[in-house]
Parts: C-alpha cells; sequence; structure tokens
C-alpha cells in the first residue's frame, strides 16, 4: 500500500513537470510569472532548485509532504506547513489547504451520485433480469445504453436547461450553487440534486446491465433451486441467494469508479461550475499550475489505491472462500 | 377414487414449449408411493427424471412449462394447488437432494446458515434454537464435530460431508416425502455406498417416502422397494426390485441390466451396451419411442414403428409398456437374455 503511494507520488513528481514540456527555466516562469525577464526566472530556478538533480528535488518534494516546507523565491520566504503537497506561486497558496477546502464538494456529489445510481441501477439490473424479453426489460435496456453513451457534457447541459432555466421547468438550482451541508441539509441537497441525477444516470446504466447478465447467471445455479427447494419465498430467493452471488463483480467496479470519482468528477463539476477536486484539477491544467497538477493528482491516485484496498478487504467479507485462514 | 396411495402420480405431463418445439419431457406418467417405501426412477440422461421430480415439488410453476395430470400428496391435489400453497409444502412437507452438493449449497452461506434458513421458514424459532437443531442434525448425519462444522462453509467440506449436510438440510423439517435426485452420482464410490447406507438408516427413522432417482441400477437395487424405469418421458417397466433384476421384460431394462458393470462378471468381458443415444424429446419417434434401438423391433409384425404400445400389467403390480407379447418376451429373457449376462 504505502509501497503503491510512493511509487504514484514518483511516478506524478517526474512526469507532470515533463509532459508540461517544462525545462528549469520554463518551470521557474511559469512561477515567477511570463512577463518576468530570463534573468528573474533563472534565478528563482536557482532559488527554488530547479537546477539540482531530479532525486533531490524529489526527495525535498517528499520531505515537504512529511515535514513541511519553505520556498525561498527571492523576493521573500513562503511556508507550507505539512503536509505539503507544493506551493502554487499563482495563486500564493499552498496546494493542501485548497485541496481540503475543494474535498467536500467532490465528496458530497460522489457520496450522492453513488447512493442513486446503485440503488437505481441494481434495482433496475435485478428487475430486468426476472423480466428477461419483457416490455420492461427492453425499455431499460435502451435506456441503460443511452445513458452509457451520452457524455456528461452533453446530459448535464442538457438537464440544467431543462429543469433549472424554468425551460420548461424550474425545479433545481442552477449552476454553481453549492451550500455546505452544515450549512443547511436541505439546501446543500437541493443544489446538488441535477449533478447527483446527472451523474447517476451515467452509472445507472452500467450497473443496470452488470447487475442484470449477474443475476442471470446466478439465478440459473443449482443452489438457487436448492433454496426454492426449501420453501423460501421467491423474494428472498432472489435477494438472499441471487443478488448475493451477483454482487461481488458490482463491488469491484463500485470500488473503482467511486475511488476515481472522488479524486475530482472533472466533467460534472465543470457542466454544473461546482468547485470540486475535477474543478480545480482543470483549472490548474488551464493556467499551467504545476504544483496545483501534481498535489490534485497525488490526491486522487490515493484516492485509487484506497478504493482498491477497501474492495480487495470487501472480497472477503462477501466471498468466504476469498478468506485466507 | 379408490384407494389412494400416500403420493399419487397420475397421467403427469410436463411440457416445455421451445424455439425449436414441444419438448415432452414428462409425457404421461403414473404411480404411487406409500410413507416408508421407497421408489426408484431410472433411466437414461433426458429420459425425464429429474423433470418429474422437480414437478412433483412444483418447482416449474411460473416457468414456462406446461403441466397437467395430477399430483397427489396425501389427500391434496399439487398440480392445480397455488404456487405459494405448494411453496408451503416445500421443505416441510416434501424435500430433495440433489446430485451435486457442491454446487447446490450457496457458497457465501456456512452450512450452519443454510440449515437454519431451512428450519426457519416452517418453524418460528429464533436463530439460536435453529442453530441447535441445524447442530443436531448434523449429528444425525454423521458430521463430526457439529457444534464447530456447524460454522464451516461448504467449500471447506469435503464431498461426502457437503452431501451428508445436504441430507441434514433436506431432512431438517421432517419431510414425509423425500426425493433424492442421483444422491450419489457426485462422490467416490466408498463414499457412496455410506451415504446410501445413511439415507436407509434415515428413511427407517422418519418413515418418509423416499424417490431415489438415478441411471444407476446399483444404486436402486440398494435401496428400492419398487422400480420405475423411464425412457423418453414415459414409464416403460415398473414393477418391484425382483421384478426388474430377475423378471425384466422390457428389452431397454434388459439393456440397461446388460450395461451395468458386475463383479462377478470376468473382467475381459465386454458389457452389454444399448446401440445409439436416446432420442430427443421434440421428435420422439413414432409409436414406441425405443424401437428405433429395440433389437427386437421386427418381431412386432410393424407395429413398433406405428403404435404406441400401452402400459400393460403383466403379473401382479408388474408392468410393461411393450408390443412383444408376454410369451415372447419370457421365452427371450430367458433363452437369450439371461444366459448371456448370468454366463458373462
Amino acid at each position: 500500500m504505502l509501497a503503491i503511494v510512493s511509487m504514484a507520488t514518483f511516478a506524478i513528481f517526474f512526469l507532470v513537470p515533463r509532459l508540461a514540456g517544462a525545462t528549469a527555466e520554463g518551470m521557474a516562469s511559469r512561477y515567477v510569472g511570463r512577463t518576468a525577464t530570463e534573468e528573474t526566472a533563472k534565478l528563482a530556478a536557482e532559488r527554488l532548485g530547479f537546477n539540482d538533480p531530479l532525486i533531490v528535488q524529489y526527495g525535498r518534494y517528499v520531505k515537504g509532504i512529511v515535514a513541511g516546507a519553505e520556498y525561498d523565491y527571492g523576493a521573500g520566504v513562503e511556508q507550507c506547513p505539512a503536509p505539503c503537497l507544493g506551493y502554487s506561486f499563482i495563486t500564493r497558496q499552498p496546494v493542501f489547504p485548497d485541496l481540503m477546502n475543494r474535498l467536500p464538494v467532490t465528496l458530497s456529489l460522489a457520496i450522492g451520485a453513488a447512493l442513486i445510481w446503485v440503488l437505481l441501477g441494481v434495482g433496475i439490473g435485478v428487475l430486468s433480469a426476472l423480466r428477461r424479453g419483457t416490455v420492461f426489460d427492453r425499455f431499460a435496456m435502451i435506456v441503460a445504453l443511452a445513458g452509457v453513451s451520452l457524455p456528461i457534457f452533453f446530459t448535464g447541459l442538457i438537464s440544467l436547461q431543462l429543469f433549472a432555466y424554468g425551460n420548461p421547468f424550474n425545479w433545481a438550482a442552477q449552476g454553481g450553487y453549492y451550500v455546505t451541508i452544515e450549512d443547511s441539509p436541505a439546501r446543500w441537497a437541493y443544489g446538488l440534486l441535477l449533478p447527483w441525477i446527472t451523474l447517476a444516470f451515467l452509472f445507472a446504466a452500467t450497473y443496470a446491465r452488470l447487475t442484470r447478465a449477474g443475476m442471470l447467471e446466478t439465478m440459473n445455479e443449482d443452489y438457487i433451486r436448492t433454496a426454492r427447494a426449501k420453501g423460501l419465498v421467491e423474494r428472498k430467493v432472489i435477494v438472499k441467494h441471487g443478488l448475493r452471488g451477483a454482487l461481488t463483480p458490482i463491488i469491484t467496479i463500485f470500488g473503482l469508479d467511486f475511488g476515481l470519482l472522488i479524486g475530482g468528477a472533472v466533467l460534472t463539476e465543470t457542466a454544473y461550475s461546482l468547485n470540486g477536486l475535477g474543478k480545480y484539477a482543470i483549472d490548474a491544467i488551464t493556467n499551467q499550475d504545476l504544483p496545483k497538477v501534481m498535489g490534485v493528482t497525488l490526491l486522487a491516485a490515493l484516492f485509487v489505491i484506497l478504493a482498491n484496498l477497501i474492495v480487495d478487504l470487501l472480497y472477503a467479507v462477501v466471498d468466504p472462500r476469498v478468506r485466507l485462514t | 377414487m379408490s384407494q389412494q396411495s400416500f403420493l399419487d402420480v397420475k397421467d403427469l405431463r410436463i411440457h416445455f414449449p421451445t424455439d425449436d418445439g414441444l419438448v415432452k419431457s414428462v409425457d404421461g406418467l403414473t404411480f404411487g408411493l406409500e410413507r416408508g417405501k421407497t421408489l426408484g426412477i431410472v433411466g437414461e440422461s433426458g429420459s425425464g427424471k429429474s423433470v418429474t421430480s422437480l414437478g412433483i415439488l412444483g418447482l416449474h410453476k411460473g416457468g414456462r412449462a406446461r403441466i397437467s395430470g395430477e399430483i397427489w400428496l396425501d389427500g391434496e391435489e399439487l398440480v392445480s394447488a397455488s404456487p405459494e400453497h405448494v411453496r408451503g409444502l416445500r421443505g416441510k412437507k416434501m424435500a430433495m437432494i440433489f446430485q451435486d452438493p457442491l454446487s447446490a449449497m450457496h457458497p457465501y452461506y456456512t452450512v450452519g446458515d443454510q440449515i437454519i434458513e431451512a428450519y426457519r421458514i416452517h418453524h418460528d424459532v429464533s436463530k439460536s434454537v435453529a442453530k441447535k437443531h441445524a447442530i443436531d442434525m448434523l449429528g444425525r448425519v454423521g458430521i463430526p464435530e457439529p457444534t464447530r462444522r456447524v460454522d464451516s462453509y461448504p467449500h471447506e467440506f469435503s464431498g461426502g460431508m457437503r452431501q451428508r449436510a445436504m441430507i441434514a438440510m433436506a431432512l431438517s423439517c421432517d419431510p414425509e416425502l423425500l426425493i433424492a435426485d442421483e444422491p450419489t452420482t457426485a462422490l467416490d464410490v466408498t463414499v457412496q455406498a455410506q451415504i446410501l447406507d445413511l439415507m436407509r438408516d434415515l428413511q427407517r427413522e422418519f418413515n418418509s417416502a423416499l424417490i431415489i432417482i438415478t441411471h444407476d441400477l446399483g444404486v436402486v437395487a440398494e435401496l428400492s422397494d419398487d422400480i420405475l424405469v423411464m425412457y423418453a418421458g414415459k414409464c416403460i417397466e415398473y414393477g418391484t426390485t425382483e421384478d426388474i433384476f430377475y423378471r425384466p421384460e422390457h428389452p431397454y431394462t434388459w439393456g440397461l441390466l446388460g450395461s451395468m458393470p458386475r463383479l462377478d462378471r470376468e473382467p475381459t468381458e465386454r458389457l452389454l451396451p444399448i446401440k445409439g443415444s436416446p432420442p430427443s424429446l421434440i421428435n420422439v419417434p413414432p409409436g414406441c419411442a425405443f424401437h428405433p434401438r429395440c433389437p427386437y423391433a421386427e418381431l412386432t409384425g410393424g407395429k413398433a414403428g406405428t403404435e404406441v404400445p400401452p402400459l400393460a400389467e403383466t403379473e401382479g403390480g408388474h408392468l410393461v409398456r411393450c408390443h412383444l407379447d408376454k410369451a415372447e418376451r419370457r421365452r427371450l429373457w430367458e433363452n437369450e437374455i439371461k444366459p448371456v449376462l448370468e454366463t458373462q
């Protein structure tokens, strides 16, 4: 786990600046501003240590994460307390507190949407499987296909137009509306309703298809026949025996999806102007603010790794055959 | 209604409409069974044995199957009964043991949980009471250390133990009718004998009616009072175990007996397999379904290919569905079949 995190850090540290195509002076000039003279940029590069060997720079970066760092850029010293994921010279702020400010937005978005899509997707998938070949099944699968294929910036904008800007409805909040849950849970939910539904639509579609396939398979298993032969009511046969058997792949996908999402739901946050981690990443990339890009990428990587770990642990809970003992 | 048995199946038909045509899995099956007695249903794969057993349990209800005929269990008719009513009987009044205990038990629940579940469907008791019962049942089917094993998962059991657990689950509600579908097919030979012994002992103890479905004549010889031989969804011979083993009259039954490996034969001798393979249940051959594979079909004067032979009594409850006349069948058995089977 720790090894993977440090590998990810390493990769991000080496790749992100290089993908941005920067030399030491180029990077420094981004930090000090484009209008700076070549002399100033060179000086800044020297001061910020961009001319040191990479491994030294990497050591400094990791040390910053653990112990905090100071950035002496010549005209002053900027403090960056631990965990220091870098310091943005463009906004003159350390990255980590920024990320922590943005995280609740993304987390709210992801958790709410996840709740909707899991309930909706799994529910529809089960019903579809049980009514295979009926009108309901066909209709659900066509909608699911649409959900999988339509991009968020399309569904997001359409639903904003339809439900938020009064054409024809005016039910939901307009873009950029976010109230923290501590302030008012009702307004928090009101503001996030459309983003939730839009995001959930995309994922629910995948989950419905996945659940349907899984249920079709497990409902043909011998143990389902055994459950029926015991005299179990059909509802319990389906949920306790059928769905339980079909759950494993859904948990896998859910872990990965959710981990990815809390690292930033880039498209949804952009479409709804929500200031979450995804929007933060996009803005940082647009401004070529390298410390921010690196910081947000590292955090996202951490979430994906964590999610994977949790999925692996959950496997053992769900499927006793995976347990080690 | 004259003298009804505990289980009375009358003219049972179970047909499945498919895209290729109507599959007549069970086509006019009639038999009866008393408490404490054992009936063996024998036949090749696809002869309708398993479909019959699932049909008695009502597990085809609500599916695509078309079911007609009557199934009387202890004075109650099941084919016309509501699915919910039959569900209430399932597990309690009639229970089933399946062929492959590994796939027939849910891999994600402990053996104990699955027995507890079966018990609590029909008994309104707390989990701890049901667990005591489950431990008790596991002990009775001969699982060592049942208090510890009750918390094991099916994959932690050996094949024989799983089948014992399966039997414990089926017997947990003390069913009066027990159907065992190929109960020993998936097991080692040594374990097979143990399981058969166990089933015989438990049947005596519970005084339940037992139906054993198998393609293994050795198994039915061991346990059955009566034997029903099925071919292409129909009963082609029915009689006591003695009738079937010592006085079989249907050429198909002769074939089955000839296919059975026996220790008292010389190992170098060949078995006498039945030629060909079982017919498709969509296009059952006209007339006697067995006639394309029957070595004596010519002796019927062409009737074999045109008329379905009736299931006729030869003597004392021994029924045979064959066009050959009785004397001819006796002669063939005594002169041609029996000597070959015995001298081999």
